[in-house]
């Protein structure tokens, strides 16, 4: 079979997508070296584009890389004369050439998903080490959707993949008593790296049309999902991601001004993702064991369930956000909390009387909690403190759409009351 | 004798040059030297060089829960790289390998004394 070299490539890029992340993790666990085993799989991704065009594509595209991949490997250990090792040796049988039926590579991404959101990685990395490990995301690409420097991001990733290596963290299913806090913490990196596709599209476009992360986060989430399908917060969590991800278009206005949830246009929503999303939230709270993300998902769909009732229902979402506050206390929640108070009875002093009882250490510089302040302050009659609300909010908004909106939001308050 | 531990506290650049693909190998040359040095006198008695800071992990056990943390316990402007035991008669000799070492220059060498058993 001779294809022409685009269709090659195209296929090249397909298998890579799909088998990237099954590939470096059963290298990565084979080898104890995520370094090292993208190093050889890469190798093996060019030296499938050079070879594909030229020979056609194999039957097993997967087991073509992987075996390329190994070979990679073994060279690059017999450099450093340590064939006697174990990890070395245990990847020699089968480097005759067949390729291996797929049956036979387990899916490890998990596992490589639980080395990523180890509690010894810095939090901060987890999301980009995922990304980067499971979907072969390159660093610059990664940097650029969190507004890092490349090579900020290429170091932090390398350090900790070297922390990896040196320390020995195993490729292995936490003990039963470690997993809730480990499903907990690879969730939560997951999540980390959809928002900061969330915070970065909210900010100054400097992306220059780059592409964001959402797409892939969504894919990790289901990929979760999928391998941990007895997990209810894993549904929730694929649910919370597409629910955020269906109103993507709705978020902002004509001006690139921001618009919250409860004024936004339901025929901007992504109706078919709002279903899919449903269908997932379903799935979890059948699981019987609720959760944060399960929550949160709830909230989001009570909010976009206006596009069938053509109201909010906000007394539901007053309720929801207590019982998720009393799950997983968290200063967004207390917010969203006050601020559906106040809509549900009508009434902006509760929600402000609510909001007074968020701790005023964690409220200080919370820009989110200034916002809320101010909002309800305004709806509340109460023009001076709204105002000075709106500039705490304004001194601490890094995000030049949130500026603008919040700007946009005190002026006219300035304007309504006419000059002072 | 009396056996000291000398710690070899250096700067994050330092170490940095050590781990470095391109660099490391003639950056690690002047240790070479100095273990070797001390190994001829026959005062080692053991030590190892330590992995990077960003491969250390912190833990501490606060109200019954563990708390795990990446990195070393404090940022300070020189970190340990490494530690040798050595046997000799006396503090002035142990200054003198303590002197001798490249991280007196790049950095700074500790020299404390194994404590003894209570008598």
């Amino acid at each position: 079979v001779s294809l022409v070299p685009g269709d090659a490539a195209a296929a090249a890029e397909a298998a890579a997508r799909q088998a990237y992340g099954r590939l470096l993790a059963w290298l990565a666990w084979q080898w104890r070296d995520i370094a090292a085993a993208e190093d050889a799989l890469g190798d093996a991704l060019l030296s499938a584009l050079n070879t594909w065009p030229r020979d056609g594509v194999p039957a097993s595209p997967e087991g073509w890389l992987m075996i390329a991949a190994r070979r990679n490997l073994l060279k690059a250990e017999r450099h450093r004369r340590v064939t006697e090792d174990p990890a070395v040796t245990v990847l020699l049988p089968s480097e005759d050439g067949a390729a291996p039926p797929r049956r036979d590579l387990p899916d490890d991404r998990l596992r490589l998903m639980f080395v990523c959101a180890h509690p010894a990685i810095e939090p901060a990395v987890r999301s980009a080490l995922m990304l980067q490990t499971v979907l072969g995301l390159d660093a610059a690409r990664i940097a650029q959707a969190c507004l890092v420097a490349p090579e900020t991001m290429s170091k932090r990733l390398v350090r900790a993949k070297a922390k990896i290596k040196a320390t020995g963290i195993r490729f292995e299913e936490p003990e039963t008593r470690e997993l809730p806090q480990r499903v907990a913490a690879v969730l939560e990196a997951i999540y980390g790296a959809y928002t900061l596709d969330w915070d970065a599209k909210d900010g100054p476009d400097v992306l220059g049309g780059g592409e964001g992360l959402a797409g892939e986060a969504m894919f990790l989430a289901a990929l979760v999902a999928a391998l941990r399908p007895g997990d209810a917060e894993a549904w929730g969590l694929l649910a919370l991601i597409e629910l955020c991800e269906s109103r993507r278009q709705a978020r902002t206005d004509a001006e690139g001004l921001l618009v919250p949830l409860h004024e936004q246009q339901p025929a901007q929503w992504d109706a078919a993702l709002i279903d899919r999303a449903a269908a997932h939230l379903a799935r979890a709270v059948s699981l019987r064991r609720p959760g944060p993300y399960q929550l949160e998902a709830a909230i989001q769909m009570a909010h976009l369930s206006r596009r069938h009732r053509g109201s909010t229902p906000w007394s539901d979402i007053e309720q929801l956000y207590a019982r998720l506050l009393s799950l997983h206390p968290s200063v967004g929640a207390a917010i969203g909390h006050a601020l559906a108070t106040a809509y549900a009875r009508a009434d902006p002093a509760q929600g402000l009387h609510r909001l007074q009882a968020v701790d005023p250490k964690r409220r200080a510089r919370h820009q989110p909690w200034w916002a809320a302040q101010a909002h309800l302050l305004e709806r509340d009659g109460q023009r001076e403190a709204a105002l000075t609300a709106y500039d705490q909010a304004l001194e601490l908004t890094r995000s030049e759409a949130l500026r603008r909106t919040m700007q946009a939001r005190r002026q006219a308050l300035v304007g309504l009351s006419g000059p002072s | 004798m009396m056996q000291f531990v000398l710690s070899f506290n250096q700067p994050l650049q330092e170490i940095e040059r050590h781990e470095s693909p391109t660099e490391g190998a003639a950056a690690l040359e002047p240790w070479k030297a100095y273990m070797a040095e001390l190994g001829a006198a026959g005062v080692m008695r053991g030590g190892n060089r330590l992995a990077p800071p960003w491969t250390a992990t912190t833990v501490r056990i606060r109200d019954g829960e563990r708390l795990i943390q990446d990195g070393p316990f404090a940022e300070t402007r020189e970190i340990a790289a490494g530690y040798v035991v050595i046997e000799v008669p006396s503090l002035d000799d142990a200054l003198h390998w303590a002197a001798r070492s490249p991280s007196s220059r790049s950095g700074s060498t500790e020299v404390r004394p194994v404590a003894l058993p209570p008598a």
